[in-house]
């Protein structure tokens, strides 16, 4: 059992049952945005965000013990354009399918999708979305720019990429990339004007996660609910019973068994801390009816975590779940949630976990 | 010759030794850096070639003047020092 841990100050690798779980960290001091293990051939990626130097992309053919860096994914230089784009950050990185090896993608702020067929050795645009005219409605949450953070491809046919937008909405292509469309009809966005609400491009899902043997349920932890979608994201219901709040940033789904899924909820996006200082992980195992709030193992004390949505995960079993705060607390469940065992409360602020 | 030298916070990441290259302004002077060391580039400048806002140049002992068209002169025996700034980051 192993995961990775992106950090604001580096790379960890975990093995939560070990004695010193907890590895030295690759990119020590340097904020690691996004890291992606490829259960296809082991490799890893790490992308960074070195701040003064810009970001950048590695690959470790080693577990992590040494690292090559590659180019990054970037937009072609516009000439006599003062304000053409420039990818500012790696926000995530998903592998293509089973049947598209070598297939990475990676979705930035700005909010740009690019695809690699060669492990991440060269990128190029996908211009298709870029030039969605909805693009033009999209806008930042959290950051200046707006980003794609959730990247879906569906297990039985690779070409069905379905991305979450912070602030976009959802956007799914049938042919791998060639066209894209708005879906995302269901969402409510109250931070806006009445008329505009409900909107498609202008929504902030802020993570969608699809369960991986019935890929067409998606579940998405959004801005202002949480809501699920049954058919791969073009429509979404709100869950009304989310507890203890409807407000949060990560979701994880059930591998196996599209009814259930965990969220970590927070007050509201203006005060990001959990609900009345106790910090809980909800999960739903009747496809949202219902919420069981979870908190054996996690602090009895008032806590000011904070769960970012890439800093929950769950591993092909379905049993283990791990997540990380921005306080630096990383926690560990081998039984759904049920318990949960603190792995370090001592780490830099966490930006993703990811199991291996 | 326009002689260059980095912070040593680049070589965290890249070797980065001092360097002594043709140019006649800052652009001209990095563009020759840069094909001397392709690597180096992206660390400098963003995806349009504009400097990273928390890059900052000197020549000599100034600040560039434009950081838009790094069109600030250089005259034999000037040195460029390519230093990160103390903000951000």
């Amino acid at each position: 059992m192993e995961l990775h841990v992106a950090t604001r100050k580096g790379l960890f690798t975990v093995r939560p049952d070990d004695k010193d779980p907890v590895s030295t960290p690759s990119f020590l001091g340097d904020p690691v945005t996004s890291v992606l293990h490829d259960r296809r051939d082991g490799t890893l990626y790490a992308a960074l965000d070195l701040g003064h130097f810009g970001r950048k992309l590695h690959r470790s053919e080693d577990g992590g013990a040494t690292w090559t860096e590659l180019a990054s994914p970037a937009f072609d230089k516009k000439e006599g354009d003062a304000d053409g784009p420039s990818v500012s950050l790696i926000w995530t990185l998903e592998p293509g399918g089973d049947d598209q090896p070598g297939r990475l993608w990676a979705g930035t702020i700005p909010g740009a999708l690019f695809r690699s067929d060669d492990r991440g050795d060269s990128w190029r645009l996908v211009q298709s979305l870029w030039d969605l005219p909805e693009r033009q409605n999209w806008f930042g949450g959290g950051y200046d720019e707006p980003g794609i953070h959730s990247i879906l491809v569906d297990p039985r046919d690779s070409t069905n990429v379905v991305c979450g937008i912070s602030c976009g909405g959802v956007v799914a292509s049938s042919d791998d990339g060639e066209n894209w469309r708005q879906t995302g009809h269901g969402f409510r966005a109250d931070y806006f004007p009445p008329e505009r609400k409900d909107d498609p491009s202008i929504q902030d899902p802020h993570r969608m996660q699809a369960c991986p043997s019935q890929p067409d349920t998606v579940w998405c932890q959004h801005h202002t609910a949480v809501f699920k979608s049954t058919d791969r994201g073009d429509n979404w219901t709100e869950l009304t019973e989310a507890r203890p709040s409807a407000f949060g940033f990560a979701v994880a789904a059930h591998p196996s068994d599209p009814d259930t899924a965990w969220f970590v909820p927070g007050i509201k996006d203006e005060r990001r801390v959990p609900v009345d200082g106790k910090f809980v992980v909800s999960r739903t195992r009747d496809g949202g009816r219902s919420f069981d709030v979870l908190d054996t193992g996690l602090p009895a004390e008032p806590s000011f975590d904070l769960v970012y949505r890439h800093a929950l995960d769950i591993d092909p079993s379905g049993e283990c779940l791990a997540m990380g705060s921005t306080t630096g607390n990383l926690w560990f469940s081998d039984n759904g949630g049920d318990d949960w065992r603190l792995i370090s409360n001592f780490l830099p602020p966490v930006y993703q976990v990811r199991f291996a | 010759m326009v002689h260059v030298e980095f912070t040593p916070h680049l070589s965290r990441f890249l070797a980065c030794p001092p360097l002594d290259v043709e140019g006649s302004t800052v652009r001209t002077a990095l563009d020759a850096v840069f094909a001397e060391r392709p690597a180096l580039k992206s660390y400098l400048v963003d995806d349009q070639d504009r400097l990273r806002k928390h890059v900052a140049l000197y020549v000599n002992d100034r600040p560039i003047a434009d950081r838009t068209g790094l069109s600030d002169g250089l005259a034999d025996g000037d040195r460029l020092f390519v230093f990160q700034a103390l903000s951000g980051g």
